[in-house]
């Protein structure tokens, strides 16, 4: 299982940098989320994965009996996802005003705004 | 002693708020600053000629091996009285000369930060103080050459004098750490001490051409002697301070210095006699064809300059007798006519010396004060620089050199043309009669032209009774220089021998030259102009500007793409080196656990769901593969135990779907720019990126897992914090602030998603 992940993270990883590379915005924001999953799997990965076994305690036990999933992976990637969201949602809002204002998807548009007013 | 090396920093700090107070004549004030510190060094005179040196420790970093440790021996007692007795006659002086100038307090400001880092400078025994000190008199210097800053030249001048002056600097830094690391110490006197190991040392030689670096650029010796006379955009006070008396001399100070280090080998002599008798060959000669009265005396300096870095470089005991006394003299002549110069610029606005003529007529003092300083300068007995002539030349006739003659030959030829400059600059303004145009100039206010005729007064002073300034001043610092205490004193008269014969034929060659010479044309020395370096270095600097553009194009285009592709080429050929030649490549099948069907099948989709986003040509139909990809991930979190990972990444993948078809539902498709072998480009960078990072995923797998923290967090869940799902727990409660602030991260965003929607711009703001 742990190849098909690394697999994933490949994959993850190299869409996600070419879709950074692209002229697109939109593209750029999708190549973003891409990486972000990557990394969140990465770092998932590296702390052993454990099936069935979630790290919550049993009712009635104030300690684990069995062996259970490594907890701080999860806790970095629940942060990892949330912080993800809240750039995406700005990004996603920000890309909304820079297409009403320059009326263009394109990345190479910002670059010379000065230049069309001559 | 601290106190006194820092009071001009304090002065000139005192000036930001007090500055504008001392513009009118009240600014007679600052002199006391130099007068006083002359006063103090002058009381160190005694107990220095008696053999006992001051030194005084104050720790600052010790770790690193700077402290502010002060020597006062005889080299820094000569040195500390020409910083602060001419500094004081400049002060006077400069109160006349810049009145009424908008800019007076930053113009004694620069002076008095100079002043302090030029004592500073003398007086180091850290050679990594000195180093700072030296570096604050480059920087001060730049301020005081750029000082009329709404000149282009002045600015242009001021930033070659700075390239070359801290270029040096550089790599005299260099030079002093590495001696430093060698000897084991930062301190000179300590240096002396293991001075032997430094010599035999394999890197002596490095050692000595970074020192020397740092001496020539700061001395103007050839090849670096250009920026001098471009200096010269200084106002006079500067030029006769910085340029001529004192800044310039720190190269000499650090050669004399370093003496009884580094000195006395082959490899300290030969270079130092070839670039010093270069220096002031050429500079001499140079100097008599220049019309302007400042360049005159610019190249003469750069003269002098390159004849003391040549006595050092002889290095006997003579030598260097022979350049304690020529520092003296050099200071004394030189400011006197640069301070004479000053007057004739600012009284006749001209400084042409074609133009110029029977002055005397009009201003008597100064005309004394030239005169006095020319015959110094000319070596005429009863005056200080007869002494010094003498003594250069019988340090040329003793060496023990092979080339006695030629050394010999080069100092008379030299010393012929410079009795020339001197006359030109000292007596020819004065002579003749006084043409119509110049028959409204008048005398100066007093505070003018008397510090240049006490100056012109002490170099006859001391020339007819040496005795009392060469056993108390010059001695001590020759035997400072030498690093014994022996040392012969001066003398007016040698009796009739080989030296006297040579200064006669000096004198006379020289007034001869000054009489026939006709005023050339700066233009009829091809030759020297054809060697000069100045031409050379701008062509450098012309070339080091157009890469920096060349660069700056290729590599600054503006373009965020191109910025990403180059980090992350950089990263694939940095992390490519590592894993190719780090550890083998190997898996470890204890950790791999088996793989179920279901879980190949969510794979699958996630990978179609890939294949989708990247391809697709819609918005739509991209935005809905990254949701895909976002629910396969939750599927992966569910069967890895991660329950609270997969309801979160459900609840974004769906609130970012819903929010990217709400805002970008109306955008147009994507336009496909670019071609295929751009494509093609980005697609092998990202892939093998990609590669890299699997790769090294893979080496970190077989890499033993800390469970430390993990267990911790497990058994204290429930016992300390009262809850059973720890991954809740480590974010609500251990690692509690945390969430606190990425809470506060995503309010930030909200608040910014919220007024980009309510944002409402004006029409004159829009496109």
């Amino acid at each position: 299982m742990e190849i098909l992940l690394l697999i994933l993270i490949a994959l993850l990883y190299s869409t996600g940098i070419y879709m950074l590379l692209r002229r697109s915005m939109v593209k750029l924001l999708i190549g973003l989320g891409l990486l972000g999953n990557g990394v969140n799997i990465l770092i998932f990965l590296l702390g052993s994965i454990t099936k069935g076994k979630p790290p919550v305690i049993d009712d009635k036990a104030s300690l684990f009996r069995d062996i259970y999933a490594d907890p701080i992976p999860q806790a970095l990637i629940l942060t990892a996802i949330v912080i993800s969201f809240g750039l995406q949602a700005f990004a996603i809002v920000l890309l909304k005003r820079v297409y009403v204002l320059v009326n263009s998807d394109d990345l190479d548009d910002l670059n010379t705004p000065e230049e069309e007013d001559i | 002693m601290l106190t006194a090396v820092l009071a001009g920093f304090f002065v000139s700090i005192l000036l930001i708020p007090f500055g504008k107070y001392l513009k009118n004549r009240l600014s007679v004030l600052l002199v006391l600053l130099p007068a006083l510190l002359f006063g103090y060094f002058a009381g160190f005179i005694p107990a220095v000629s008696a053999g006992n040196p001051v030194y005084s420790h104050h720790a600052w970093v010790p770790s690193a091996g700077i402290n502010l440790d002060f020597h006062l021996d005889g080299l820094s007692l000569l040195f500390c009285l020409l910083i602060t007795g001419i500094g004081t006659l400049v002060y006077i002086y400069a109160v006349a000369y810049m009145k009424g100038h908008p800019y007076l307090d930053r113009f004694f400001a620069y002076l008095s930060i100079f002043m302090a880092a030029m004592l500073g400078v003398v007086l180091s025994d850290n050679v990594l103080l000195l180093f700072i000190f030296w570096e604050l008199t480059s920087i001060s210097s730049f301020f005081l050459i750029g000082f009329n800053n709404d000149n282009a030249d002045s600015r242009k001048s001021s930033i070659t004098a700075l390239a070359i002056t801290a270029g040096g600097g550089f790599l005299l830094m260099a030079g002093l750490i590495l001696a430093g690391y060698l000897s084991d110490t930062h301190s000179i006197r300590e240096m002396i001490l293991s001075n032997a190991i430094l010599k035999s040392h394999s890197l002596y030689g490095l050692v000595l051409l970074l020192v020397f670096a740092g001496a020539f650029t700061k001395s103007a010796q050839f090849p670096f002697h250009f920026w001098l006379p471009g200096a010269m955009k200084a106002p006079t006070p500067v030029s006769a301070y910085l340029h001529s008396a004192t800044m310039v001399k720190a190269g000499i100070y650090l050669l004399a210095r370093l003496f009884p280090v580094l000195g006395g080998t082959d490899y300290w002599t030969v270079p130092l006699v070839i670039i010093g008798g270069c220096t002031m060959l050429l500079g001499a000669i140079i100097s008599i064809f220049k019309k302007d009265l400042k360049e005159i005396l610019a190249y003469s300096t750069i003269s002098a300059l390159g004849v003391l870095v040549f006595l050092i470089g002889v290095g006997t005991e003579a030598a260097l007798t022979a350049a304690a006394v020529f520092i003296l003299v050099h200071a004394l002549y030189k400011a006197t006519l640069f301070l004479v110069t000053g007057i004739i610029d600012h009284e006749t606005q001209t400084r042409d010396i074609s133009q110029l003529s029977g002055l005397r007529k009009l201003m008597l003092p100064v005309a004394i004060a030239g005169a006095l300083a020319a015959l110094s300068s000319a070596g005429i007995p009863l005056t200080l620089g007869f002494i010094g002539k003498d003594l250069i030349y019988e340090a040329t006739l003793h060496t023990k050199l092979n080339f006695l003659f030629i050394l010999t030959a080069i100092a008379v030829i030299t010393n012929i043309f410079l009795v020339s400059a001197g006359f030109l600059a000292g007596i020819k303004p004065f002579t003749g009669s006084l043409p119509e145009r110049l028959s409204g100039v008048h005398l100066p206010h007093w505070f003018m032209w008397m510090p240049p005729l006490i100056l012109a007064f002490l170099g006859i002073l001391f020339g007819s009774f040496p005795g009392w300034v060469g056993t108390s001043v010059l001695q001590p610092a020759a035997a400072a220089i030498t690093n014994n205490t022996a040392g012969s004193p001066l003398k007016i008269w040698h009796g009739f021998n080989l030296v006297l014969l040579l200064s006669a034929v000096t004198i006379v060659s020289g007034t001869l030259l000054y009489l026939f010479k006709k005023t050339t044309a700066a233009s009829s020395y091809p030759l020297l102009s054809a060697i000069s370096a100045e031409k050379t270095f701008k062509r450098m600097g012309d070339y080091v500007k157009g890469f920096s553009t060349w660069y700056s194009n290729t590599m600054h285009n503006g373009f965020l793409r191109s910025y990403l592709l180059r980090i992350i080429i950089f990263a694939v050929l940095l992390l490519a080196y590592r894993v190719i030649n780090g550890e083998p490549l190997e898996i470890s099948l204890a950790r791999i656990s088996t793989i179920s069907i279901y879980e190949i099948v969510v794979a699958g989709i996630l990978i179609a769901a890939v294949y989708m986003t990247v391809t697709s040509t819609s918005r739509l139909t991209a935005v809905v593969g990254t949701s895909v990809i976002g629910y396969c991930i939750c599927l992966m979190f569910v069967f890895y135990s991660a329950p609270d990972l997969a309801m979160t990444q459900f609840t974004i993948d769906t609130l970012t779907l819903v929010l990217f078809v709400f805002v970008l539902f109306r955008l147009p498709p994507f336009l496909n720019f670019a071609n295929s072998k751009v494509r093609l480009r980005d697609g092998i960078v990202s892939t093998s990126f990609g590669v890299l990072i699997g790769i090294i995923a893979l080496q970190a797998l077989n890499e033993p897992i800390q469970t430390d923290i993990s267990k911790f967090y497990g058994e204290n869940a429930y016992t300390m914090a009262k809850g059973r799902n720890v991954v809740n727990v480590i974010l609500v409660d251990f690692r509690g602030m945390d969430t606190m602030f990425e809470i506060v991260v995503l309010s930030i965003a909200a608040l910014g998603v919220f007024s980009l929607i309510n944002l409402r711009l004006k029409s004159s703001e829009k496109e």
